[in-house]
């Protein structure tokens, strides 16, 4: 029987996106790994990690948004039984972060995994209700069969890296 | 009427041989991941009844869901604006474009905007429009339109794309590989995305309770196209309304499913705009988080038809559609032909008789309304359920009347129980009037096969009636099944258990009354008393060309006919699928309640009831079993029946030939491309073939070659025999009691 965390993995891989399991502690180092320069990101709304330090650039303008090989972004919810992640609009341009880079590399917490759509759902309706409207369930990279086969990487970020950070042990 | 036959029949041909194999490789693609992602999903069935419900429940109260999503949008800032028709749409549009002097406007795909050709109209106001959908984009730039819902260039190959953009882009480098092409047209897209002024989508849906906009894509554009541009206009049909934000979450299971064959698409946006991401001015050189201008935006909500379409009572559900484009990709005549056949103006496939009746009016959909053949595999496959034969067969009628032009006055009119209108195509006549012919024919035979099968008839009847002269004619036995019945010494079972009608439908009656005595011989070897009576023809043949007044005057006929015996406890016993599939199906439609009821619970397909009584311990012991040798041999090649599948009957048959020790073999093939009449009609047989070829490989293949061939339809088996060497059979003739030659 797989945990719920396992399930979003294996989901995860099987949308062709790539994962990495890390700690608050050790979440910066991890992130260093995963990331192609020059990055862009938004700043993530959690307590526990923060992207402030690294080597990415929080407020680009529209040529840095262009050059950008890589967006580092958070996600709002995983949803184990598709592999996919809830990515949420801000003003702080999170959805321009998470759309132009090639690479899309996204950091979710393990506590906020749900199941299901039927799960994520319900916590986003209680969310859109209050006013914060907009957000993308995106489930791997961007794709296309317009072309006669299928490729990856259309208007959208080629590869998308999932960055879980893993809730503390107490 | 002749030259017009051979002009459809040309224009078949012709895109057959060009869009076909493209097609066709797609559309089964689809198809096939639609079985395997479905399969996955728990409670596939339970989505489909809550997906259904939601619609069938919002269409019931759109006028309010309207107001509603208008207080909300406005609420969230945005605009809303309920357009009448094509023309009242554009020219808001047009007049925003005006008002922001847009010079360029980005699309994100949206078959609505197709409907109401709103890059013409943008294009009058001066303006550079780009469709940034890949497949929308190999269109633009090839000047043709979409050929199927979701994948409007799937009738293109790569080489095709990849010659077209050579050739217009005249690029550095040719283009040749998918990847190649794909980046290209990011790059020349990212380019026209960057300086455009207004981003124009669609949508799949639009909650009412929180104004938010759901947008079902893979690539991206249509998120580029919403944050990029700091004005957004989403033009929508009032459809599109669903009540809740929670609603969204069966659709969001179910519509790539159902459309690609994937669980999911890469993208599903929920907008609730003006969305909150900040737009970029690409030649600004501060931070975009600084930039401080507005958004705007507009959701235009189309009605063009759709509020009368609720009114009627017929077209309807046809509102419930969310575009999925399963029934395109579940019809064999799709997959054969395509969009550019199988549609209209806009809308392709086979929900798009009811769209195009709908929205362009009558004569939109007249072009390629036959090319449903009521064979019903859609009916399953569609997500919320929609009939869609149903609806095609309505729209059928209602050209057969004649409905002038404009959508009104068909939608006044309805379905009202007359004659069928005298002016009516004459081949449409033919074999909606099978069953007079049946009786005429079998009358007259032999003296009638010989002389239909003349050379000059052939030919006449070719000119006349659009009958194909390469299609074998069905050839009437001189004495009917229910005479052979009435004429027959054999003595009835004294107490039987079980009492059931063979229902002499018009080929078992006719011309086919082999497999009717074969039936008859079967169940009374398992000791049911079976009477054969005669009983009016179940008014398929009319159904089909789209006469409803006689099929309904049929059915009331079978229903006053078989009443005396279902009072008295028989069990109606069929052996064409498509008649079963009346009684059961159709005659909800076609009768009141009780009377549908009491023939539609007592009906079985025959291997159905004869699956039944070995449940129920009756001893097959007196059948025939595959080691009897009759000349079958054990081995067997079965296709079953498309309105069989449908009502997920086939398992009988195979179920029954296994116990009586048979080794069967089930196509997957899953139609044979004749449909009745179909495949007679000289506009439709080359199609007919190709579909059926399908079928005909998969019997000839190594594995199936040796086998015996058996089928339970009618026209199954004419398809079947036209295109193999070897004779297939009703497979009742091989489990008839041994002896009884």
């Amino acid at each position: 029987m797989q945990t719920q965390l396992e399930m979003f993995e294996t989901n995860l891989g099987s949308v062709r996106t790539a994962v990495t399991r890390t700690s608050p502690a050790a979440f910066q180092e991890t992130l260093a790994d995963v990331v192609d320069e020059p990055a862009i990101g938004a700043p993530l709304p959690f307590e526990e990690v923060s992207l402030e330090g690294l080597d990415i650039v929080l407020e680009p303008t529209p040529d840095q948004l262009r050059e950008a090989a890589c967006g580092v972004t958070a996600a709002a919810l995983g949803v184990a039984d598709y592999g996919t992640v809830v990515l949420e609009s801000t003003p702080d341009g999170t959805e321009l972060a998470g759309l132009f880079p090639d690479r899309h590399v996204i950091v979710v917490r393990e506590r906020d995994l749900v199941d299901d759509m039927a799960a994520a759902f319900e916590r986003l309706g209680e969310r859109f209700r209050t006013g914060d409207g907009d957000a993308v369930l995106a489930t791997g990279p961007s794709a296309t069969a317009d072309m006669g086969e299928l490729v990856y990487g259309v208007h959208g970020p080629r590869e998308t890296h999932a960055v879980i950070v893993e809730d503390d042990a107490e | 009427m002749s030259s017009e036959r051979s002009r459809k029949a040309e224009r078949i041909r012709q895109i057959m041989a060009t869009e076909g194999d493209s097609v066709e490789r797609n559309a089964r693609g689809f198809n096939e991941g639609r079985y395997e992602s479905v399969a996955r999903l728990e409670d596939y069935d339970a989505y489909k009844d809550r997906a259904r419900a939601i619609k069938a429940d919002a269409i019931e109260r759109l006028p309010e869901l309207i107001e509603r999503v208008r207080e909300t949008v406005e609420e969230n800032g945005g605009t809303v604006y309920v357009a009448e028709d094509a023309a009242d749409a554009n020219r808001y549009v047009r007049e925003l474009a005006r008002e922001r002097a847009a010079e360029t406007v980005v699309k994100s795909k949206s078959m609505t905007t197709e409907e109401i050709d709103l890059n013409e109209a943008l294009a009058a106001e001066g303006c550079d429009v780009w469709e940034t959908d890949l497949g929308e984009f190999v269109l633009q730039v090839a000047d043709e339109a979409p050929s199927h819902l979701v994948a409007p260039a799937i009738h293109q190959s790569r080489a095709e794309i990849a010659a077209l953009f050579n050739e217009y882009f005249d690029p550095d480098t040719e283009l040749e590989t998918a990847e190649e092409l794909t980046a290209f047209a990011r790059e020349y897209l990212g380019e026209r995305i960057e300086d455009a002024d207004i981003g124009v989508t669609g949508a799949n849906f639009v909650t009412a309770d929180t104004g938010t906009m759901a947008l079902v894509t893979s690539e991206g554009n249509a998120r580029k196209t919403v944050a990029v541009p700091d004005t957004h206009v989403a033009v929508a049909g009032v459809e599109k309304i669903i009540p809740t934000f929670e609603d969204l979450q069966p659709f969001v299971e179910l519509i790539a499913r159902s459309g690609t064959g994937q669980d999911i698409t890469s993208y599903v946006s929920l907008f609730s705009p003006p969305v909150s991401t900040p737009p970029v001015d690409f030649d600004d050189d501060g931070p975009i988080a600084d930039d401080s201008a507005d958004r705007e935006f507009h959701l235009v909500l189309l009605d063009n038809g759709r509020m009368d379409m609720r009114e009627d009572d017929q077209l309807r559900e046809t509102l419930y559609c969310i575009r999925c484009g399963a029934c395109s990709n579940s019809c064999a005549n799709f997959q054969s032909v395509g969009g550019h056949a199988f549609g209209g103006e806009t809308y392709s496939g086979g929900i798009a008789t009811g769209w195009e009746a709908g929205v362009h009016g009558q004569e939109s959909a007249d072009e390629f309304n036959d090319l449903c053949t009521g064979c019903s595999r859609c009916v399953n496959q569609c997500p919320v359920k929609i009939d869609i034969p149903w609806i095609n067969t309505v729209v059928r009628d209602r050209r057969n009347r004649g409905a002038e032009d404009g959508r009104l006055d068909f939608l006044v009119e309805g379905l009202t129980p007359d004659e069928e209108p005298a002016g009516m195509d004459l081949q449409k006549r033919f074999f909606g009037n099978f069953a007079t012919l049946s009786k005429l024919g079998s009358a007259t035979a032999p003296v009638s096969n010989w002389v239909a099968d003349t050379l000059p008839s052939r030919l006449a009847m070719e000119r006349v009636l659009g009958i194909d002269r390469r299609r074998d004619l069905p050839e009437f036995d001189r004495e009917t099944f229910v005479e052979w019945f009435r004429n027959r010494d054999v003595p009835r079972p004294v107490d039987a258990d079980y009492h059931a009608v063979v229902y002499p439908d018009l080929y078992t009656n006719y011309i086919r009354t082999d497999r009717g005595k074969a039936t008859v011989r079967t169940l009374e070897a398992l000791g049911v008393a079976v009477d054969v009576p005669d009983v009016a023809s179940s008014g398929r043949a009319p159904l089909s060309q789209g006469m409803i007044a006689t099929a309904e005057d049929h059915a009331r006929e079978v229903s006053a006919d078989l009443e005396p015996y279902l009072e008295a406890g028989y069990d109606v016993v069929a052996v064409e699928p498509s008649d079963l599939a009346m009684f059961r199906g159709e005659y909800e439609r076609l009768l009141d309640e009780r009377r549908y009821r009491a023939l539609a619970e007592r009906s079985y397909e025959v291997f159905e009831y004869i699956y039944g009584l070995l449940e129920n311990g009756v001893d097959p012991a007196p059948l025939g079993h595959a080691s009897d040798g009759d000349g079958a041999g054990s081995a067997l090649a079965y296709h079953s029946h498309c309105q069989q599948r449908t009502l997920e009957l086939e398992a009988y048959t195979t179920n029954v030939l296994e116990r009586l020790g048979y080794d069967v073999l089930e196509s997957d093939v899953e139609c044979c491309g004749m449909a009745g009449s179909f495949g007679y009609k000289r506009e439709y047989y080359d199609l007919s073939v190709d579909v059926g070829e399908r079928l005909g490989e998969q019997f000839e293949a190594p594995d199936t070659a040796d086998r015996t061939v058996v089928a339970s339809g009618t026209s199954c088996l004419e398809q079947l025999d036209g295109l193999l060497a070897r004779q297939p059979r009703h497979p009742i003739s091989l489990v008839e009691p041994d002896g009884s030659e």
